[in-house]
C-alpha cells in the first residue's frame, strides 16, 4: 500500500527518530512510504490555545497537501485528533464549509499508527525485537479523542522480548495539554507527579506512548530527577528489530 | 467568527461566580494545601469508583445519555414557550411566578417575600442557584438568617468556608476537621463528640431539628420543573430537604430558566441518569415533587422565582449553549485531574471543575472569568462521563478562540504569547520558511548538556521549572528524507 506519512512537526524538529522509525517499519511490513514535501505542522497548538484564525492557513495546508492521497499516517494521536475533529470546526467557524468538507474527508483518510497498523493494515505481530521491561501510557487524545483501545497493547504484545508491565491509572493525563503545560505549569506538574509516580511504580526502564508531545512531558520530568527510566516512542520499539539491536 | 452582542451577562458585585484572582494563582496555592490533596485525592477516587460500577450495569447507558441530551436540547429549542406554560400551570395550582433577569433582581424578590411574611429566619434545602445569586447575603444584609440544613452546607455555613464541589460542597473537608468546626459553632454540642460519622450526622440531627420545627419559611432550588403540569422537582440523599420542602407555611423557589422539562417522560430519562452519574446510587433516597399549594396539605404559599442571570447570553451562544444542559451530577469533577488536584475553590466560583470551566464565563461573559477555559489539560474525561454528553473539551477551545477574539478586537491581546502565535502561523503555512525556522531552532544545541536541557529563555521557561527539554537534533527528519530520497535520482 502506498502511505503518505504526516511526520508532525514536534517529530520532524526535536524527534526525527521517530519519523525515521515509522518509516522504516512500514517498509519492512511492505508498504511504500511517501513524505509530502508541503506539510508543517496541524496547528493543534493555535486552536487549543485561542488562535483559531492563526490556524487557518495550517488547516488549508494540511487539506492540499494530503487530500490527493489514499491513507495518510502520523505517529501521534494527539495531531490525528486535531486533524480529524478540530479541521472542520475551524474552517467552520471561519466560515470557509468548503475547507471543512475537504478537511473532513482529508481526515477520514488520517490514521494514528496503531489504528494504521492493526484496522487498516491488519497487523498486530510486526516482527520486532527489543529486550526490556516496558509500561505503555495510551495518552488522552488517542483513547479519548480516536478511541484506538488497546490497539497499541495488541502491539507491544507480540514484540519479541518485551516485558509489557501494565501502568496504573493508565488513563488520567501526564499534565501536558499543550501550553496549559505553560499557562498552568503548577497544577500541570502536579499531575506529571503522580503519573511519574506510577511510571516509577512499575519499575519498567522504558515508558512508551504514541505520541511525541506526551513523552516529551513524561520522559521531561523523569530526567529532571535523574529516574533511570527513558521514554520511547511506539514506532521506535515496533521498528526496532533482532537485526537492528 | 461570530460576535456576541446584547445579551446581558450575571451582574458584578453581588453572588459567587466570580474570584478574586486567576485560576493559575488560586491553583498554585491550593495545590501546596497538603490536607487538601489527601482529601480530594481520597473522595474523587472513591466516588469514581461507585460511579463506574453503577454505570456498568446499565446495558442501555449510552441510550440513555442520548435521550438525555436530545431532551434537554429540545427544551432549549423552545424555551420560551416551556417557561410560559410553567407559569401558567404554577399559577393554575395556586402558586405565584416572579421573573429575575439578575441575581440582584432575584435577592430582591426573595427578600420581599420572605420579609412579608414577618419571619426573620428561613430553612434551606441545598441548592446551588441560591449560591450563585449570593442570596444568604442578601437575606443577611436585611436582617434575615438563612439556615442551611444539607449535612454538607452545614459544614460550610458553620465553618464559615465556601463550597469547592457541586454535590459534596465539604469534600475538602475531612471528619476532623468537621468535628472542630462543630465543637467551635454548635452552641450545645456535646463537648466530648467524636470524630465518628454517625455521631457528626447525629449533631447535626439535633441541631436542625430545632430550626425545622421552628421554620415559617423554606427556601429551595429545583432539579427539574415540569411544564406539563407546574411541577418541581428536588432530588436528595438525606431528607432534609423535604423537611423544607413540607413544613414551612411559606416555600419560596429559585430556579435557573434552564432547568424546565417539557414532559412527565423526560423527567423518567434524568431520574435514571442522575442518581447513577451524581452519588454513584442506583437510585436517590428522596425524591420530592409538588405542584402549586394543596390545601391543609404542605406550604399554604408558594413562589417560584425563575432566573436568567447569563443564561439567555449562554443560549445565544450556537457551541456553548450545551452547557446549560448541566443537570450539576458533578461526575466531570470526580473525574477531572485538575480539579482532583487543585479543588473547587481555585475556581472562584460556585461551579468548579470542567463544567464550572465552561459555564462561569458564558454566565459573566468570557472576559470575566477569561482564565477558566484554559484551566484544563482538554484531556477528555469529563466529556466521557457527562450524562447529557456535553462535549466539555470543545466548549472550552470554544470559548478560548472567543476570548482572543475579544481580545484581539480591544488590541489587548496577551502580548509575547499572540506574537508567537502569529509568528509561528506565518512560519507554518509555508514549508520553505518552516525549514528555515527549524534551522535556527538548531541553535539551541549549545544549551544541551549530556542529551538533556535544563533552562529555557522567557515564555518557555515555566516548562523548566520542573522538565528538561530535548536537544535539537543535527538533522530534521525532513533533512534526513531529502538525503535518503537524493541518491537514486
Amino acid at each position: 500500500m502506498r502511505i503518505a506519512l504526516f511526520v508532525t512537526c514536534l517529530a520532524d524538529t526535536l524527534y526525527p527518530s521517530v519519523g525515521r522509525a515509522t518509516v522504516r517499519l512500514l517498509e519492512r511490513l511492505g508498504h511504500q512510504v511517501e513524505f509530502p514535501q508541503g506539510q508543517t505542522c496541524c496547528g493543534q497548538m493555535h486552536i487549543n490555545t485561542g488562535y483559531q484564525k492563526e490556524a487557518l492557513p495550517l488547516v488549508r495546508r494540511y487539506v492540499e497537501t494530503f487530500e490527493d492521497c489514499e491513507v495518510i499516517v502520523a505517529p501521534s494521536g494527539s495531531c490525528v485528533g486535531s486533524v480529524r475533529h478540530q479541521h472542520p470546526m475551524v474552517a467552520r467557524a471561519c466560515g470557509d464549509e468548503k475547507l471543512a468538507q475537504r478537511a473532513e474527508a482529508a481526515g477520514r483518510r488520517t490514521f494514528e499508527l496503531s489504528q494504521l497498523l492493526v484496522d487498516v493494515l491488519g497487523v498486530d505481530d510486526v516482527g520486532a525485537y527489543y529486550p526490556h521491561r516496558v509500561t505503555y501510557h495510551p495518552t488522552c487524545h488517542s483513547l479519548r479523542m480516536l478511541r484506538v483501545g488497546d490497539r497499541p497493547l495488541q502491539l507491544l504484545r507480540r514484540v519479541e522480548g518485551l516485558d509489557l508491565v501494565e501502568l496504573p491509572d493508565a488513563d488520567v493525563c501526564c499534565g501536558f495539554g499543550g501550553t496549559f503545560a505553560l499557562k498552568n505549569s503548577d497544577t500541570s506538574t502536579a499531575m506529571l507527579a503522580d503519573k511519574m509516580r506510577r511510571v516509577l511504580d512499575t519499575r519498567a526502564e522504558v515508558c512508551s506512548a504514541s505520541d511525541s508531545s506526551c513523552l516529551m512531558h513524561i520522559g521531561g520530568g523523569l530526567s529532571r530527577l535523574r529516574t533511570g527510566v527513558k521514554t520511547v516512542h511506539l514506532a521506535e520499539i515496533l521498528a526496532a528489530t533482532r537485526a537492528a539491536a | 467568527m461570530s460576535t456576541y452582542l446584547g445579551m446581558p451577562t450575571a451582574p458584578k458585585g453581588v453572588g459567587h461566580l466570580r474570584g478574586s484572582e486567576p485560576f493559575p494563582a488560586a491553583a498554585r496555592r491550593a495545590l501546596a494545601d497538603t490536607q487538601l490533596r489527601h482529601n480530594l485525592a481520597m473522595a474523587t477516587a472513591t466516588i469514581r469508583a461507585k460511579r463506574a460500577a453503577v454505570v456498568a450495569e446499565v446495558p442501555d447507558w449510552e441510550e440513555l445519555r442520548a435521550a438525555g441530551q436530545a431532551a434537554k436540547a429540545g427544551a432549549m429549542r423552545h424555551l420560551d414557550r416551556y417557561l410560559e406554560q410553567l407559569e401558567t400551570q404554577v399559577q393554575a395550582r395556586g402558586g405565584t411566578v416572579h421573573w429575575a433577569t439578575d441575581a440582584v433582581a432575584a435577592n430582591r424578590i426573595v427578600t420581599d417575600l420572605v420579609a412579608a411574611t414577618g419571619s426573620r429566619e428561613a430553612v434551606k434545602v441545598k441548592s446551588m442557584v441560591t449560591d450563585e445569586i449570593g442570596l444568604n447575603e442578601a437575606l443577611a444584609a436585611a436582617g434575615i438568617t438563612a439556615h442551611e440544613t444539607d449535612l454538607a452546607e452545614l459544614i460550610i455555613q458553620l465553618g464559615h468556608d465556601r463550597p469547592s464541589h457541586i454535590l459534596v460542597p465539604a469534600i475538602h473537608r475531612n471528619r476532623a476537621e468537621i468535628r472542630e468546626i462543630f465543637l467551635r459553632e454548635m452552641a450545645a454540642v456535646d463537648p466530648a463528640l467524636t470524630d465518628d460519622p454517625a455521631a457528626l450526622a447525629e449533631a447535626a440531627r439535633l441541631y436542625l431539628r430545632r430550626r425545622f420545627l421552628a421554620a415559617r419559611v423554606g427556601i429551595s432550588g429545583a432539579n427539574f420543573a415540569i411544564a406539563e403540569t407546574g411541577t418541581l422537582c428536588v432530588v436528595e440523599s438525606e431528607g432534609n430537604g423535604r423537611m423544607c420542602l413540607t413544613l414551612p407555611d411559606t416555600l419560596i423557589t429559585v430556579m435557573g430558566i434552564e432547568k424546565v422539562l417539557p414532559s412527565w417522560q423526560d423527567l423518567a430519562v434524568f431520574l435514571q441518569l442522575l442518581p447513577r452519574s451524581s452519588t454513584g446510587e442506583r437510585m436517590n433516597p428522596y425524591t420530592s415533587m409538588w405542584t402549586g399549594v394543596t390545601p391543609g396539605d404542605g406550604p399554604r404559599q408558594f413562589h417560584l422565582v425563575l432566573l436568567d442571570n447569563g443564561r439567555t447570553a449562554a443560549l445565544a451562544d450556537e457551541t456553548g449553549r450545551q452547557a446549560l444542559h448541566c443537570i450539576r451530577c458533578s461526575a466531570c469533577l470526580n473525574v477531572c485531574p485538575v480539579y482532583e488536584r487543585v479543588g473547587g475553590h481555585a475556581y472562584g466560583s460556585v461551579y468548579p471543575g470542567p463544567i464550572g470551566a465552561v459555564l462561569s464565563p458564558q454566565l459573566t461573559g468570557v472576559e470575566e472569568n477569561a482564565s477558566l477555559p484554559y484551566a484544563s489539560s482538554l484531556c477528555g474525561a469529563c466529556y466521557d462521563v457527562c450524562p447529557v454528553k456535553i462535549d466539555i473539551p470543545s466548549v472550552l477551545v470554544h470559548l478560548r478562540a472567543r476570548h482572543v477574539d475579544e481580545a484581539r478586537k480591544e488590541r489587548r491581546l496577551p502580548h509575547a504569547e499572540a506574537i508567537a502565535m502569529a509568528a509561528a502561523s506565518w512560519v507554518m503555512a509555508e514549508p520553505r520558511r518552516y525549514s528555515a525556522a527549524q534551522r535556527a531552532g538548531r541553535l539551541g544545541r549549545p544549551l544541551g548538556r549530556r542529551g538533556r536541557i535544563g533552562q529555557l529563555p522567557p515564555l518557555l521557561s515555566a516548562w523548566a521549572q520542573a522538565r528538561d527539554s530535548p536537544v535539537p537534533p543535527s538533522q530534521t527528519f525532513r533533512q534526513w528524507w531529502r538525503d535518503e530520497h537524493r541518491k537514486p535520482s
